[in-house]
């Protein structure tokens, strides 16, 4: 509200100099809105529609940290950000937290000061290359010129697979992946890598899609998450425990469609009954009230129901399950205890 | 000479002979282009090279342009479309993508219903430019509308309360009233510095809490009609919702129709199209003497295979007993893309209503709050002192505890830590009510948040306001760079030096990048601004050497004469030599101006969302992934026409200039 | 400069002024006594307070920035320092001019960038000047086909945002050249046999030096030395004699000649690397890629509009009498452009042209849009991004653009100094 008037905004914040930086929690409450970095475009995991409404997998937990937080999905001003400004913009206070397919790393963890709230989606750089190319596996790339998105870890995995593989390569980096991805089909370089994800959803766009083959190696780890500012562990733990709320009610069969019945009162399953608010008071635990969860699986359903919506295979992109189906099923996403 | 004729000549005609006729190669066209296009050799070959390029652009342009498509929701649908009609492979233009986006490329994420406040800006921008810029046809008392413009255009595109505008013009009030008592007392020269201490004052201490007391003032005599217009507005809203969505429902009834009858009208064509292909292209391998799928093929040798294969495609299509089905398809297309718009239209009045709602709800729940937030903040205030007090005082001057040295005492810590936990949250309650307040007591336009700027606006609104808050700094940096005075002299050397010698996209980055580390810790004001500020002082280097021209050209004699009349440095430059070198000067700035609107593309680059920006964003949805050229030509043809119109004035005015000089 | 001296002292007479009438009464001044007044009173030393205040300020705003830096630095725990410049890069960069691997420091991958900017720069400087000009003179010519296409030219290449050309211009040579592979299997041949011009690059043939090179760099040397002795021994002679001597040809020969001879005699030391189609492309050549091409072409072609107009002012300011008098002195017409209208032509276009110059160098900054790899691509961005040094290597970035610019300028005004109308 106060950034509304452009001259007053220069001297408000003039004056706020010097104030000290509050928790991320009450600056959110009192801002009314959730400042959510997601990225300037990203097929299936964001991108603005027609109207300006941001839709996607990543925007998707934005909306439902905001229904936690502030009880209204639609409370979030999404800041769209580059591979090159992200940190920047997080670190800078810019943005609450950071919803951009960001791969959790050691250095930045640790050196860029940052701390991530969990995996959303676990990923890993592969690589489309066009069939009529006749290669079967990333091995016998040696030579090939490969498009990269820069800005990203992309650019050191590629580095280092070819060098351990002892292979040759020409590197061709890009800025945006709609613009890798037209180059790619433009034929100005043999194959293109980023993560696995965004190679399905990119070749699910094409003209001819059975014309290019996405090669069986992955090259790289890419868990990637949502992740916050160092120092505040209560907004940390915040962020965390909502997108654990959304792969628990998944797990526990919470949907959006049955939220409102199973919360109106205890049911037999104490874990659900915890995790929705009618058994116990985790909410007050992290300085939200007990219906916390309840809002932020209503706001877009729980984990799989935006996976579906999303990215899934019902969706334009097509994306199998995979690595990201719950452990029951095969897969590795796997909620912790709401004890 | 008619006299030696008559003596010599026996005989004068005495009527004029009929004009005959000049030979054919000295007339009309072929004379025009002989003349003009094979006088020489050497422009002959110019003349065939030239044809030989336009045919070759035209060949390449035209029928993209020709076979193009204006209806259709996705990339994919026009690629159907374009199967469909039996149009050549890629087909033509893909337009529909304009046609449903072309609003977003243009305003951004700005609301709807609200386009009317931007459209406005840009008109009444060019009421307060015309006096500038056509000094001869427009009355000289719009120059103070000119003047009050650039205060009134932020609180247009912005919002906010009415007062707001009105308290910063008056700074310049306040600034001409210290001006005036400052030199009745100390002389023009104290009398300006103190104008500009007052000014400055004035908007860093007075308008903000002037504008939070009128804020609060007109919020306590409202409240009671906020909360119950906010109650009413609330009961309302569900009900528009309720009446919005059951028009969607209707549609998209409709859209599922329409859908199977498209699916039914394309499978006969499709299956046609795939027949027909799949044989051409096995009969190309057979007449090769191939085996597609043994033998190896070049690429070039499959994609003529595919070209024969299309070809036959696209004849497929043009058989009898399609031609009706390609009817019915394109007639659903063209409804389904209708109905695409119209259910885009309604899901942006749900947006907007939605958005409404939580404001609305939101500003109930803060208003309840507010009696127990300002009791708390009572509370918090009693303690404040008694905390601070506690605090050893060695360490008061410490904002973060965090950082308190490591040799201090423990409990000395803690109680600064407490402390500063009880103003931490003070600072949070006071922001919360006074933005209560804000919310409540605004009278005024309803405020848009800068990150909804977007698009051709957001080009619009970087350039103008870099060049109009670009012109006071750029004329203090030329006239410093003229000055005797050493420091300041070289001061606005180094300034404009550097400014000029790095490119904008290393300010921009910098303004993304690093402004935050220079600002005293914990200030925060959003990305446009920031780019704003960079972008001044970038254009304020530029429109100083500009006009630092139009001082240079002006006639010494002009100098002279203001220093004959005994006018001091203030006046001469005021009333003698800025209005005449300015007014050369306007060529020149607006150039600049063009080349910043042009350059303002590069805010791409650090995540803001202009014309290209917006570009990559659409290119990102799936319905649209993949388009390409579409949206560049429409980008490239708006900056076009704006540039092109401005560059022409500018000309025009330079020609009327150097006339005027002579 | 004229202008200055003359206001300058203007400015003095007017100070004077005050002292001039107390004379005329014949009073003694009053004893000299400083009061503290005088400080802003008397323009003597009212020019010293202000430039005293202005520093006080401008000390006072740095200090302000430079604290709170230093404290926004501490809140994030971060220092300053360059070290990372020594710590391995990491990423691999395609167009080196320099050895390099992902094993190098940020060091080398930012100097590798900075050699590149250098590249794009210089080349696209010397093209945009042939362009500007050839477009220039053609925008002039009677040809009326000719005139307007080059009208469209320049006006569509002023007024778009040069960002939308480099994208596409990249795209275009991207999609209308051919697939590499297309010429392993024979469907496309290559330029004279050995030049292939394809959607990733062009590979040229690779010049290779053998042992006995070095003494063919040293007689190419020798003759370009030889040649400016040339020149200079031709100028004297007809400054004296007013004789002309064939200057062109013989350079020509001497540029050429002993290279040549001297190339044989030595037994052919530098042989060329062909480039041959390969798996996925060429094996061997000198590849220059698509993103310097388009690069390359798209600051050639936005600047060369810029400069197409600058020479078409530059030829319009000339006016006919000049040509007309060169002609009546029975000049003939290459003598007339090259004595008489090129001299004054220069002196208008070149110092716009300077600062064309330096706009293509800060534009070439837009490589990033190709994914050409110039100081702003590594230096600017991967190693900030890696490291998440963006302060010092913003510093580092922007004081390199600043040292290039200065040194154009610096250059290019020493040559227009030398083509400036002499003042005497």
């Amino acid at each position: 509200m106060k950034k509304s008037v452009f001259l007053g905004a220069l001297t408000v914040a003039g004056l706020a100099a010097g104030a000290s930086a509050a928790a991320t929690l009450d600056d959110v409450k009192a801002r009314g809105t959730l400042n959510c970095g997601v990225s300037t475009g990203l097929t299936g995991f964001s991108a603005p529609d027609a109207n300006g409404v941001w839709q996607g997998f990543d925007v998707a937990f934005c909306r439902a940290l905001a229904a936690a937080v502030l009880g209204d999905p639609n409370a979030v001003e999404f800041v769209p950000t580059t591979g090159q400004t992200r940190f920047t913009a997080l670190s800078s206070n810019e943005i609450d937290v950071l919803a951009r397919n960001t791969t959790w790393t050691f250095s930045r963890d640790n050196d860029l000061k940052f701390e991530f709230a969990g995996v959303n989606y676990y990923d890993g750089q592969g690589f489309i290359v066009p069939r009529e190319l006749g290669v079967a596996s990333a091995m016998e790339l040696d030579g090939a010129t490969v498009c990269i998105q820069t800005g990203t870890t992309t650019e050191l995995n590629l580095a280092d697979f070819f060098r351990v593989n002892d292979m040759e390569y020409e590197p061709v980096p890009i800025e945006t992946n709609a613009e890798a991805q037209q180059q790619y089909l433009a034929g100005a370089c043999d194959a293109y890598t980023t993560d696995a994800s965004g190679l399905a959803a990119t070749r699910a766009t094409f003209e001819n899609p059975e014309d290019h083959v996405i090669l069986p190696e992955i090259i790289s780890k890419e868990p990637l998450g949502p992740l916050v500012r160092h120092g505040d562990p209560e907004w940390g733990d915040i962020v965390r425990w909502t997108l654990q709320a959304l792969i628990a009610a998944e797990e526990y069969g919470v949907t959006s469609a049955n939220i409102e019945q199973m919360a109106s009162e205890a049911g037999d399953n104490a874990e659900v009954n915890r995790l929705l608010g009618t058994e116990g008071e985790l909410g007050a635990m992290i300085g939200l009230d007990s219906d916390w969860a309840q809002r932020a699986i209503a706001a877009g359903g729980n984990y799989g129901e935006i996976f579906e919506n999303n990215i899934g295979e019902s969706s334009p992109v097509g994306l199998a399950r995979g690595l990201n189906a719950q452990y029951s099923n095969g897969g590795l996403i796997y909620a912790l205890p709401f004890r | 000479m008619s006299d030696t004729h008559a003596q010599t000549v026996p005989f004068v005609r005495e009527s004029m002979l009929p004009e005959q006729e000049p030979p054919l190669t000295e007339k009309g066209v072929v004379k025009w282009i002989r003349e003009n296009m094979l006088s020489s050799w050497l422009n002959v070959i110019l003349t065939i090279l030239s044809v030989i390029v336009i045919y070759l652009v035209l060949a390449e342009i035209l029928p993209w342009f020709l076979n193009s498509v204006w209806d259709a929701r996705s990339l994919s649908e026009c690629r159907e479309v374009f199967l469909v009609i039996g149009s050549p492979e890629g087909g033509g233009a893909c337009w529909a993508v304009l046609q449903e986006r072309w609003v977003q490329l243009i305003y951004g994420f700005y609301p709807s219903d609200l386009y009317w406040r931007p459209n406005l800006a840009l008109i009444l921008f060019f009421v307060a430019v015309a006096p500038v810029l056509y000094a001869d046809r427009f009355p000289s008392w719009m120059l103070w509308f000119t003047a009050i413009y650039p205060f009134f255009m932020p609180w247009l595109l912005w919002g906010g309360a009415f007062w707001v505008p009105i308290l910063v013009i008056a700074g310049l009030a306040v600034g001409y009233l210290a001006f005036v008592i400052g030199s009745r007392l100390a002389g023009p020269l104290l009398g300006g510095l103190l104008a500009i201490a007052a000014a400055v004052l004035w908007w860093l201490f007075a308008v903000p809490a002037l504008n939070d007391g009128i804020h609060r003032i007109v919020a306590e005599a409202r409240m009671d009609t906020v909360i119950a217009e906010t109650e009413e507005d609330l009961a309302e809203i569900p009900v528009q919702i309720d009446e919005l969505e059951a028009r969607r429902a209707v549609l998209i009834e409709e859209v599922e129709a329409l859908e199977a009858v498209k699916a039914e009208a394309f499978a006969p064509i499709s299956e046609a199209v795939e027949a027909a292909r799949e044989s051409a292209i096995a009969a190309f391998y057979e007449e090769a003497g191939l085996d597609p799928e043994t033998d190896e093929i070049s690429r070039r040798m499959r994609e003529e295979a595919r070209e024969a294969g299309t070809h036959a495609a696209v004849m497929a299509t043009r058989t009898g007993e399609r031609i009706e089905a390609r009817e019915r398809f394109l007639a659903a297309v063209d409804r389904l893309t209708e109905l695409r718009l119209e259910i885009g239209e309604i899901n942006g009045d749900l947006n907007l209503l939605s958005d409404a709602r939580s404001q609305a709800s939101n500003l109930l729940t803060s208003i309840r709050r507010l009696e127990e937030q300002q009791d708390r903040i009572g509370v918090l205030q009693g303690q404040a002192a008694g905390l601070r007090s506690e605090v050893p005082e060695d360490l008061r001057h410490i904002i973060d505890p965090q950082f308190a040295p490591a040799d201090a005492p423990s409990e000395g810590v803690a109680a600064l830590r407490t402390y500063r936990e009880a103003q931490a949250e003070l600072d949070t309650l006071n922001n919360a009510v006074e933005d209560t307040y804000k919310a409540a007591g605004s009278i005024g336009l309803r405020p848009v948040e800068s990150r909804d700027f977007g698009g051709f606006m957001l080009a619009l609104i970087i350039g103008l306001s870099g060049i109009i808050l670009s012109l006071p700094l750029g004329i203090l940096l030329a006239l410093g760079r003229q000055s005797d005075l050493f420091i300041i002299n070289k001061v606005s050397v180094a300034f404009i030096e550097i400014i000029r010698g790095v490119p904008l996209i290393v300010w921009l980055f910098t303004a993304q990048l690093l402004l935050n580390y220079f600002l005293p810790p914990g200030t925060n004001f959003d990305l446009l601004l920031r780019v704003i500020i960079m972008v001044t002082l970038f254009a304020s280097a530029y429109i100083a050497e500009v006009v630092r021209g139009g001082l240079a050209a002006l006639p010494t004699g002009q100098y002279e004469a203001a220093d004959a009349l005994g006018l001091d440095y203030g006046k001469s430059m005021r009333l003698v030599v800025l209005p005449q070198a300015l007014k050369i000067s306007i060529p020149g700035i607006v150039n600049t101006f063009i080349g910043l609107f042009k350059d303002t593309t590069l805010v791409v680059f650090i995540g803001l969302l202009d014309p290209i920006g917006l570009s990559n964003t659409i290119r990102a949805s799936t319905e649209w992934n993949g388009i390409y050229w579409e949206l560049f030509v429409f980008i490239g043809l708006l900056f076009f026409i704006c540039c092109f119109s401005m560059g022409r004035y500018s000309l025009s005015l330079e020609k009327k200039l150097t006339r005027e000089h002579r | 400069m004229q202008q200055d001296n003359l206001r300058r002292t203007g400015g003095r007479h007017n100070g004077d002024q005050g002292e001039t009438s107390k004379m005329s009464v014949m009073t003694d001044p009053p004893p000299e006594r400083f009061r503290l007044s005088q400080l802003i009173y008397d323009s003597r030393y009212r020019s010293l307070t202000i430039q005293v205040v202005a520093m006080v300020l401008l000390v006072l705003a740095l200090s302000w920035l430079v604290s709170n830096t230093i404290q926004n630095l501490a809140a994030l725990g971060k220092d300053f320092n360059f070290g990372f410049l020594t710590q391995s890069a990491g990423y691999d960069i395609n167009q080196r001019l320099i050895p390099y691997d992902n094993q190098m420091s940020h060091g080398r991958a930012a100097l590798v960038g900075i050699l590149n900017t250098i590249l794009v720069a210089f080349l696209g400087c010397v093209t945009a000047t042939i362009i500007g000009t050839i477009a220039g003179v053609l925008r002039l010519s009677k040809n009326w086909i000719v005139g307007r296409l080059m009208t469209v030219y320049v006006e569509a290449f002023r007024n778009v945002p040069l960002l939308l050309w480099i994208i596409l211009i990249f795209a275009i040579v991207n999609e209308s050249m051919p697939h590499p592979r297309d010429f392993g299997s024979g469907d496309v041949p290559m330029v004279f046999g050995s030049i292939a011009i394809t959607r990733q690059g062009t590979w040229i043939p690779a010049p290779v030096f053998e042992n006995l090179s070095g003494a063919l760099f040293i007689v190419f040397a020798a003759s370009l030395v030889a040649i400016a002795l040339y020149r200079r021994w031709a100028r004297k002679r007809q400054e004296a004699t007013g004789q002309i001597s064939p200057v062109f040809w013989v350079s020509l020969g001497l540029f050429v000649l002993p290279t040549v001879i001297a190339y044989f005699l030595l037994g052919m030391p530098v042989s060329l690397d062909y480039p041959e189609p390969g798996r996925f492309r060429f094996d061997g050549g000198l590849l220059i890629r698509n993103s310097l091409i388009a690069l390359w072409l798209a600051l050639s072609l936005y600047t060369g509009a810029f400069i197409a107009e600058i020479v078409r002012g530059g030829i319009l300011a000339i006016s006919k009498g000049q040509s007309e008098a060169a002609y009546a002195l029975g000049l003939r017409p290459n003598r007339t452009m090259n004595l008489v209208i090129l001299p004054q032509a220069m002196r208008v276009i070149v110092p716009p042209l300077i600062s064309q110059f330096l706009n293509l160098t800060k534009n070439s900054s837009l490589a990033i849009a190709v994914g050409y790899m110039d100081a702003r691509a590594t230096l600017g961005g991967i190693t900030i991004n890696q490291t998440g040094r963006e302060l010092e290597g913003m510093l580092l970035l922007g004081l390199f653009y600043l040292v290039l610019s200065l040194v154009i300028s610096a250059v290019m005004n020493v040559y227009n100094n030398r083509v400036k109308l002499k003042e005497r």
